[in-house]
């Protein structure tokens, strides 16, 4: 069975975008285009890794990563942080709420970012 | 709303906040200048008093005429007081809408880089070459936005004096050796020699390292790109970047030389200024938004340090900067 990733990003063109790409290295990839939704989709559906934008409707990154955190269930999955927030202190909170990665959107390719990913998803598995 | 008049009303009384808030000292705040008046304009009053009764026969009518005069005072300088709010909002204004825009225009051109970078990747069908050489020129032209919109932010976070300084005690010398490593591939493709001449064991210095980081990563940047140009006029001439750190009357210099096409003499004077970009380097190449220099340098005086250049034309340019030693 693929592995799946759970991208959580209000902009619906990226949604669209990234997950061209994500299918096309062979992984399944659920959407979600608000932090609720997206924790609701994380507790539900138990992806193998969540990709989590900052600045989002309803629950934003933040408090999403928290709650993921704190969730006996979904503690356990990576969570990359995809983000325009290119400050410092931003990256540091984010990490030690426990995010495994924070990379800021325009600082990569899109290619790097799913490398990135990729490393982490097989990474875990091993 | 009572709460909310209640809050403003209260923010109002805290003048060290509204004093941080337009970003002056203590000493030349309109609030905590207000009060200081009012404050001496009381005293006054009650030592007039206090003398009058002693000395003169009708000391409430001079009480009268002395209160007249200040309260008449009092309101021009509440006046003043208000205008120069409105002015210094204004000003905050500016900066903000620069920060709020920058904001906005950036989810779309990441998203729009993207894009183009799915297309070219081929993985929703073949493209021939002539589609990639311009999908490649949309790419470009999207990077070079986003460098803008970064840097303006960067402008407007200076203005702002809102760009967070997180001081440590840190080594030049790592940072300097760490990030020269990172540069190495992109300078190799360049054909670029990058030599490093490190004093060893310099004493470590008190600074933002995320910032210093910046400024280098500017200065090294500049020099790899300055030094492209050369390539049509003279092939043969040996490219090369010698960074030199060192240690000397208390301050840590770091100096970075290259020999690229160097400044011309009529532009020196304005390098380090906002949106500036010499004569020379806009014939070769239309990018770069002439901010660089001007965040570079904000950030070495804030580092309480200096930062200069020596430069001839066609020979080369020479960076450098200092800041202090850390004492304990």
């Amino acid at each position: 069975m693929p592995k799946t990733i759970l991208f959580i990003e209000d902009e619906s063109a990226l949604q669209k975008t990234v997950g061209e790409i994500i299918r096309k290295e062979g992984y399944d990839m659920i959407s979600a285009l608000d932090g609720e939704l997206g924790m609701t989709l994380a507790k539900e559906k138990r992806p193998d890794l969540i990709m989590l934008d900052l600045v989002l409707p309803k629950k934003d990154g933040f408090e999403v990563l928290k709650s993921l955190k704190q969730n006996e269930w979904t503690k356990k999955i990576p969570v990359v942080v995809v983000t325009n927030l290119g400050k410092m202190e931003n990256m540091d909170k984010a990490i030690e709420l426990g995010a495994t990665a924070y990379l800021v959107k325009s600082d990569y390719t899109l290619k790097e970012i799913i490398d990135k990913v990729k490393t982490i998803i097989e990474g875990v598995a091993q | 709303m009572n709460n909310n008049s209640a809050n403003t009303f209260s923010s109002q009384l805290n003048i060290v906040g509204q004093c941080k808030k337009y970003g002056v000292p203590l000493w030349q705040c309109p609030q905590f200048l207000f009060l200081l008046m009012g404050i001496i304009i009381i005293i006054t009053s009650i030592a007039f008093y206090l003398i009058g009764i002693k000395f003169i026969e009708d000391p409430e009518l001079i009480v009268f005429i002395v209160l007249m005069l200040t309260v008449f005072l009092l309101a021009i300088s509440f006046v003043i007081m208000q205008s120069f709010e409105r002015l210094a909002e204004a000003n905050r204004l500016k900066s903000e809408f620069v920060n709020i825009v920058s904001h906005q225009i950036r989810s779309p051109l990441t998203n729009l880089k993207w894009i183009v970078e799915l297309l070219m990747s081929g993985i929703l069908g073949k493209i021939d070459e002539k589609q990639i050489e311009y999908f490649k020129i949309l790419k470009e032209n999207l990077e070079r936005m986003q460098e803008l919109v970064s840097e303006l932010l960067t402008v407007s976070r200076i203005e702002a004096t809102k760009l967070v300084f997180k001081k440590e005690e840190f080594s030049m010398e790592n940072l300097v050796r760490d990030l020269v490593a990172e540069f190495k591939p992109i300078a190799k493709s360049s054909n670029i020699k990058i030599n490093l001449d490190l004093e060893k064991n310099t004493p470590k210095v008190f600074s933002d390292p995320f910032q210093i980081l910046q400024v280098i990563e500017n200065l090294l940047y500049n020099a790899i790109r300055y030094m492209n140009f050369a390539t049509d006029s003279d092939q043969d001439k040996e490219r090369e970047i010698n960074i030199k750190l060192y240690h000397k009357n208390g301050f840590i210099f770091f100096e970075i030389k290259d020999n690229g096409i160097g400044i011309p003499k009529e532009d020196q004077k304005y390098i380090f200024q906002k949106f500036f970009r010499a004569e020379n380097v806009r014939r070769y190449q239309t990018n770069g938004s002439g901010l660089g220099l001007y965040i570079s340098k904000n950030i070495i005086e804030r580092s309480k340090g200096k930062i200069g250049f020596t430069s001839q034309e066609g020979k080369g340019t020479t960076f450098w900067f200092k800041i202090p030693v850390f004492q304990k």
